[in-house]
């Protein structure tokens, strides 16, 4: 009895002390590469700057989503900013994205910070929305001019194939993360605060006898697209 | 028993995946992709290398009655290591097998190799074990996510075989892994019986 405790206790107690040995060792490694990653994201997605904008950063709560513009400047004239911003609608958790605009809003490159998607599915996102194909790309799309939901949504952009929660959530981002750099009002609650178009609640009502049918009116490029297949729900 | 014995064993006569039909939770849910199949498989491997010698070096201290708990804490740690070091030096491939890292403490492969073959034996053979099982393990995942990756989008280890709209989406989705799991289960006990 007294054996099994004492036994137990060692082990434990042995674990503990190399785990916390191994953490401290591997604690500055995973912050720089943390760092490193944002630092990495920032220079891509923003336009060419000279400033720091971690250190001018500016930080946006919204119903409890933190948005950060990070601002671009260039020998002193702003040219556009990384903005942080991320979505709960995600098919497995938390989407959180870095967008970077030009001055004048036009989405100028992004990428996936950190995710839960299914990889091989809504883990796509990482390139799908930017490569140039068919609707898929959003790079160079001014948020006022294109309508950035799904196509499924009336939208202008397409849906990864068979995960257009995933890339619901995705849109969702870029569009908090306009509205953070335009200084507009967020609406992060509703997954349709991005409908502009007005012809799009017309739409409403056949969309949802399409998605009881499971066939979809839209054009046979589409097919892929509208699969309405979600994603797996292994994890 | 021949050390040769000990890998082909794991690889072949008592593959995990093929006849001990364990650890189905990772083999179903990671192999959606063969890179992401071959990844899991590798990091299972580590695990069941380190734990199988370190128990198998203390098996003689624990009494019985507590030896599934201490084999638990020390699986749990090795998996911590790795989740660990892959956060800090390996951030990509982290991202994107997530949680099934952690995941690999509950694999029963681990567990059952601990308790049938490293209680039992010599750290060295132990850790012989752990290469084959293993290997064995790696090797059904990769097979499972390349057939899975191949059907489902037309690619290998993201090499394109041919254009992805004719791959049948399903194979990438669960139905898709039991399907393919279940053919591939049938055909290998086919060529063993021959």
């Amino acid at each position: 009895m007294l054996n099994m405790v004492v036994v137990l206790t060692t082990i434990t107690a042995t674990v503990g002390a190399i785990l916390g040995g191994v953490y401290k060792l591997t604690e500055a490694p995973i912050a720089q590469a943390s760092a490193r990653a944002q630092e990495e994201a920032i220079r891509v997605v923003a336009p060419d700057f000279d400033n720091n904008p971690i250190a001018e950063s500016d930080t946006i709560n919204s119903n409890g989503q933190e948005i950060v513009v990070y601002p671009a400047t260039k020998n002193g004239t702003p040219v556009g900013a990384a903005v942080k911003a991320s979505s709960r609608n995600g098919f497995n958790g938390e989407i959180t994205i870095i967008v970077g605009f030009e001055q004048d809003g036009t989405i100028r490159q992004y990428r996936v910070l950190s995710h839960g998607e299914t990889p091989g599915l809504g883990a796509k996102m990482e390139q799908w929305f930017r490569t140039d194909k068919n609707r898929q790309s959003i790079l160079g799309k001014h948020p006022e001019k294109t309508n950035l939901t799904v196509s499924k949504d009336g939208g202008d952009i397409d849906a990864i194939t068979a995960s257009t929660i995933t890339s619901r959530a995705f849109l969702e981002a870029v569009s908090n993360a306009y509205n953070a750099y335009m200084n507009k009002p967020i609406d992060a609650m509703s997954g349709s605060s991005t409908r502009t178009t007005p012809d799009t609640n017309d739409n409403e009502g056949d969309e949802v006898v399409d998605a009881l049918s499971g066939s979809t009116t839209h054009t046979p490029n589409d097919t892929t697209t509208q699969c309405h297949n979600e994603e797996e729900v292994m994890q | 028993m021949n050390k040769f014995k000990i890998i082909l064993n794991g690889i072949i006569t008592e593959n995990p995946t093929f006849v001990l039909l364990l650890g189905m939770c990772p083999t179903l849910g990671t192999t959606s992709s063969a890179i992401n199949g071959m990844s899991m498989g590798l990091a299972t491997m580590f695990v069941l290398m380190c734990s199988n010698v370190v128990i198998s070096c203390v098996k003689d201290f624990i009494p019985d009655k507590v030896r599934i708990p201490s084999f638990v804490v020390i699986i749990a740690a090795f998996v911590t290591v790795l989740q660990l070091c892959m956060q800090a030096y390996l951030p990509a491939l982290y991202q994107s097998l997530g949680l099934f890292i952690p995941l690999i403490v509950v694999n029963c492969i681990i567990l059952g190799r601990a308790e049938a073959f490293a209680a039992k034996n010599n750290p060295f053979d132990s850790l012989l074990d752990g290469i084959g099982i293993g290997l064995g393990f790696t090797i059904a995942l990769t097979l499972l996510g390349a057939i899975r990756e191949l059907l489902g989008t037309g690619r290998i280890f993201n090499l394109s075989i041919f254009p992805e709209e004719y791959g049948a989406l399903a194979f990438v989705l669960a139905p898709g892994a039991f399907i393919a799991l279940g053919l591939l289960i049938a055909f290998v006990n086919k060529l063993k019986t021959r």
